[in-house]
């Protein structure tokens, strides 16, 4: 069996923020990149259903050469191959059509997507992908469980509260999978290096299509009132968060 | 400027998060709520609250949610009503669907929206990036029609009597190709309830490692709380799901709620932000969580937690 595994080199905002001269996103000096926590999650998902039922994992990405860092982590966890879309977007619309000519070409039998990406939070590219593909899907998985021969899969979804919705999907189908489904393996320093030697294989894509929006301005948030910080050494914090439970619980 | 809100209903009952979309609509102008169930009458009522315009009912084949059955109903709706906004709950059954339909009509699409508002015709979205550090308005240009995903608890619940005439609307069902089939209960536990604690002492991945959890467990005994934890630890294997606070876990509101390496993220702060006074302790002064407590340390949470064991 074949599933395609979409991951995302996600950014990460530090301590202190500067925006881009045009004011619509934060200027990259500010920003560090990291492979998407869901991403490890789907990977190491479709790893165990190869390594059970045989075939290959397929890593497909999203963006610019510095995002092959994230296919690389997956590769060294046990992926066969990874193919990266040249794009700029970001938008879930955008992303899904990148991805979609060439996860459509690998003719998956299933394909994984994380719920959503750590920096954009929008659970929303992978469920795009699948109806661009014109496949079934189910978001926010926590149970896979393939019956190869009938070509369907019985998943679980968390619903809010933990409730479990138990659903049957026909395959091929696009699932987002939620962390805490498994235990992401670690890649040995040996498979990390033989990761460093393989060839990503890059496509470009052609897009003239609407974007799902437009940033028109990026700013910090007001804090409202916010939290009344307390100063200190630890014991003097220690001190003041004492009086504020004690006089609270009486 | 129309409206079209889809409801959301589990086992019968309409959700929160329905009302809550109704409070967002109705300021930007008459509100129509969709009804999409197997018996939609009975729900009817629970959606007919003020500011509702309209309520239209599709019947579909299915009693709980399934996507199929809501992308082809909130399509033809669309393509049928032509709303200015649809809008639906950033929730997990919207996320199977919303972006799906929106895609397919090429609506404007922007998801866990917290923000709304009209500028002359255009309909501006606020939403948050990095880690809700920043935030972000974004507008559609091009897009007749938008369809919004709110962030849940975020507007007050509409309430008060309705005057809502009822309709019902035809859809042509294809065969569902993911289809339910049933409802699992999370594993009950022996577990204490942290629902019922008056001190919650929550951790989060700031601990760092699991023999950290030790320490936390022996302070929160020692300040007479209950411990909970953020998702992370839960997804680790650290914490059993019985003490998770967030959108996934227990919504708890205790008197005093006390945290230690926990960042924030929304889904976590959805499911402890009505709590009585909420203190936070983390070594990131933009932390998230900071937006949401009453008293903040930008601190080392280990030379805390040493110091204040000392003080029960």
């Amino acid at each position: 069996m074949r599933i395609v595994v979409c991951i995302k080199q996600v950014l990460v905002l530090g301590d202190e923020v500067e925006f881009q001269d045009d004011g619509l996103d934060v200027d990259p000096d500010y920003l560090d990149s990291a492979l998407n926590e869901w991403d490890s999650f789907a990977t190491e998902e479709a790893l165990q259903l190869r390594e059970r039922l045989g075939g290959e994992v397929v890593l497909v990405t999203c963006g610019a050469r510095e995002s092959e860092a994230a296919l690389r982590r997956c590769l060294a966890m046990g992926a066969d191959r990874a193919i990266r879309v040249e794009a700029t977007g970001r938008d879930p619309f955008t992303v899904a059509r990148a991805l979609a000519e060439v996860v459509r070409a690998e003719s998956p039998d299933l394909v994984f997507c994380g719920v959503q990406s750590s920096d954009a939070v929008q659970a929303a590219t992978g469920t795009v992908l699948a109806e661009l593909l014109g496949l079934p899907r189910a978001a926010v998985v926590t149970r896979v469980g393939y019956d190869e021969d009938a070509r369907k899969v019985v998943v679980d979804r968390e619903l809010e509260g933990g409730l479990l919705d138990r659903v049957e999907v026909d395959t091929p189908a696009v699932l987002t999978i939620q962390t805490g489904i498994n235990e992401p393996r670690y890649a040995n320093l040996r498979a990390i290096k033989q990761a460093e030697q393989v060839e990503v294989d890059v496509r470009s894509a052609a897009d003239d299509g609407m974007p799902a929006y437009r940033v028109r301005r990026m700013f910090v948030p007001e804090r409202g009132e916010g939290a009344e910080m307390i100063d200190g050494s630890p014991a003097e914090i220690a001190g003041r968060i004492a009086a504020i439970v004690k006089e609270r619980l009486g | 400027m129309s409206v079209l809100v889809v409801a959301e209903h589990i086992r019968g009952q309409v959700r929160d998060v329905t009302r809550e979309l109704i409070t967002a609509g109705r300021e930007l102008g008459p509100v129509t709520v969709a009804v999409i169930a197997r018996d939609p009458a009975p729900l009817v009522d629970a959606v007919n609250v003020e500011g509702v315009a309209e309520i239209v009912t599709v019947q579909v084949a299915t009693d709980e949610f399934e996507n199929d059955a809501y992308q082809s109903a909130v399509e033809a709706l669309i393509t049928d009503r032509r709303p200015r906004v649809t809008l639906l709950g950033f929730t997990v059954n919207s996320m199977g669907y919303g972006p799906a339909a929106a895609a397919k009509l090429g609506l404007g699409f922007a998801s866990d929206v917290h923000g709304v508002a009209l500028e002359g015709d255009a309909v501006v979205a606020t939403r948050s990036f990095y880690g809700s550090k920043v935030s972000a308005e974004l507008d559609f240009p091009g897009a007749e029609s938008v369809m919004l995903l709110l962030r849940p608890t975020t507007w007050v619940p509409a309430e008060g009597p309705g005057g809502a005439s009822v309709s019902s609307f035809e859809v042509t069902a294809s065969p569902s190709r993911a289809r339910h089939l049933e409802l699992v209960e999370p594993a009950t536990s022996t577990d204490v309830d942290i629902t019922q604690a008056g001190f919650l002492l929550s951790i989060g991945r700031g601990i760092g490692e699991k023999e950290n959890v030790e320490m936390f467990r022996e302070l929160a005994e020692k300040m007479g709380a209950t411990l909970s934890v953020s998702r992370p630890l839960v997804d680790a294997g650290w914490m059993p799901a019985s003490r998770q606070v967030g959108q996934s876990g227990k919504t708890v509101k205790p008197t005093v709620y006390l945290a230690f390496g926990i960042s924030g993220a929304v889904q976590h702060l959805a499911g402890m932000k009505t709590s009585g006074t909420i203190i936070a302790v983390n070594t990131d002064p933009e932390a998230a969580i900071f937006n949401v407590a009453h008293y903040g340390a930008r601190a080392d949470l280990f030379d805390v937690a040493e110091e204040l064991e000392k003080l029960f």
